[in-house]
């Protein structure tokens, strides 16, 4: 799995931090995304997939 | 045999994230997605944002990319709309003639703009719900110097007043609250951001709106009700303008489910703790109804968040009440994969953000219907404040204007679930007196 982000888009919802927060944290200035690890390990692929379909501003999307 | 398809009504954040949950979840049989417009799912919050403004062009609003679609296996119906539903067979009729016998169906219609009598076909009069309505009314402002006269100054009113100002317009603000935003987040944090809106130059107005004034088929002014105009502007009661959005909220779009006696259709359709309406029929995001297991009572949210979530939870129950039903189960097994979810409530934390100039406000819970607010203003310049809102003894909702976002977080886990007052006030200000 690969993770991209559009972050100019991001509306610092932060809700990919509360599903999979070893994947992805916010910038403490302005909550905007930042994306910890773009190549998640397996046990972290259904957090992010549930992430990508959350974030209420189609930020995030995912490669298998 | 084949099974009968899944349908989706509705092709906007709801429906879509319903469709993709579908499939996450296992549904491998066929799969409609039926939408109105005539757009690929896009999405809604930017148009009154980026859009307006001319800083992102359509494309970006795209909600997920052709290849994205094409992944789901869709029976893509654009352009399309559904004119009736007989929840007991589960059948949709639509506008090109056709019915389509379903296996379930999920309601993702939302709500479309409100407006005023008289405002049909009148030049320079606009609401703001659709991308066709965004671009139009962009088109409209284009250049500086316009005289825009906003009715309404709820959540959209205000966003696309700041909008306006920043393109160098002229913006008259009017609402029949004397406070904007007051009826969703407090005359606190509303008085702050009447103190943000003045300070960039917008005019605001408490009156109700009575009528145009016209000239040749488009609008030149817009007339205020005489007698309820607050009293030391009752002298001004015309305002003189070349654009007007109609900012006056909204109605859920149910007119075309009828009056099937087995579905509820006062104010959104109303459904169970499980987004259910009837056996097999399910709702998810603006029009949707639900009782909310947490807060014991039916609410209904025109929330952004809420419109994923709720679709994946409709989603997961429909596919779950349809395993565990009575009859002919190979055709359900034949077209799933996988184990059958879990039918769950759903109960989530409400969430919903407004970006005015350069303050975001944040939210989480219940804040509109409060029977107290506490707010506290950090910083009155800096536009830095926290409010907490309570019913019944309980703190059910937060807000937060200019904080980091680890302290946002923080203060949703705090109301996550309904607290005691006294508890939740001490928490807030531990929360925010830190960092
Ligand atoms: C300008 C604007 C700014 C916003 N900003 C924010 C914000 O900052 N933060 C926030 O939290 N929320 C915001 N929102 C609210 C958010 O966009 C909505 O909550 C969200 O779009 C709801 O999604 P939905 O899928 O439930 O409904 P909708 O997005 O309304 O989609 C419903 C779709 O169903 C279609 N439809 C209706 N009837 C039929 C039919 N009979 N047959 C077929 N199709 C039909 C409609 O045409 C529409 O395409 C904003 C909304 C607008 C309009
Ligand atoms: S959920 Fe989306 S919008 Fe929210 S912080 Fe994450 S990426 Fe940004």
């Amino acid at each position: 799995m690969k993770i991209t982000l559009d972050a100019d888009k991001c509306c610092a919802a932060g809700q990919c931090v509360l599903v999979a927060p070893e994947v992805f944290d916010q910038r403490d200035e302005d909550g905007i995304v930042v994306l910890l690890d773009a190549e998640p390990p397996a046990g972290q692929h259904d957090a992010v997939r549930e992430a990508a379909a959350i974030c209420p501003a189609a930020v995030i999307e995912v490669h298998e | 045999m084949t099974a009968r398809p899944l349908a989706v009504v509705g092709a906007s954040a709801a429906g879509l994230a319903a469709a993709e949950a579908l499939r996450r979840l296992g549904w491998r049989g066929p799969l409609t997605l039926i939408g109105d417009e005539p757009h690929l799912p896009y999405d809604r919050p930017p148009l009154s944002k980026q859009l307006l403004h001319g800083a992102w062009e359509p494309e970006r609003l795209l909600l997920r990319s052709k290849d994205q679609l094409a992944a789901l296996a869709l029976d893509l119906r654009l352009g399309t709309r559904a004119t009736g539903l007989d929840a007991a067979t589960r059948t949709l009729t639509l506008d090109n003639g056709e019915t389509l016998p379903c296996a379930g169906v999920i309601i993702a219609t939302g709500v479309a703009a409100r407006t005023l009598p008289g405002a049909e076909g009148l030049t320079g009069v606009h609401t703001l719900r659709t991308l066709d309505d965004a671009l139009a009314l962009r088109a409209r402002l284009t250049g500086t110097g316009h005289r825009l006269v906003i009715v309404g100054n709820g959540v959209l009113g205000c966003e696309a007043a700041a909008v306006a100002r920043e393109l160098g317009h002229d913006v008259t603000l009017v609402g029949v609250e004397p406070i904007p935003m007051a009826a969703a987040v407090g005359t606190e944090i509303g008085e702050l951001l009447a103190e943000e809106h003045r300070a960039h130059g917008v005019t605001l107005r408490t009156a109700a709106v009575a009528g145009f004034d016209t000239s040749g088929g488009a609008v030149t002014g817009v007339r205020l009700a005489e007698g309820e105009a607050d009293a030391r502007e009752r002298e001004g009661t015309r305002l003189p303008a070349d654009t007007v959005l109609l900012a006056i909220g909204s109605t859920p779009a149910v007119g075309w489910l009828g009056d099937d006696p087995a579905l509820d259709t006062t104010d959104g359709l109303r459904c169970d703790a499980y987004c259910a309406a009837a056996p097999g029929i399910y709702a998810a995001g603006d029009v949707a109804r639900w009782e909310h297991p947490v807060h014991g009572r039916p609410v209904r949210f025109e929330h952004r968040m809420n419109a994923s979530e709720q679709g994946m939870a409709a989603a997961r129950n429909l596919l779950a009440e349809l395993a565990a039903e009575e009859g002919d189960q190979s055709a359900f097994a034949d077209a799933f994969e996988g184990a059958p979810p879990e039918r769950r409530p759903f109960a989530p934390v409400p969430y919903f953000w407004s970006d005015q100039y350069a303050v975001k406000l944040q939210a989480y819970g219940l804040t509109a219907g409060a029977d107290r607010i506490e707010t506290t203003v950090l910083d009155r310049a800096g536009r830095r404040a926290v409010a907490l809102y309570g019913r019944d003894g309980h703190a059910v909702g937060v807000l937060a204007a200019g904080l980091p976002p680890r302290q946002v977080r923080g203060l949703r886990a705090l109301i996550a679930a309904p607290v005691p007052w006294e508890e939740a006030r001490e928490r807030v200000r531990a929360a925010t007196a830190t960092g």
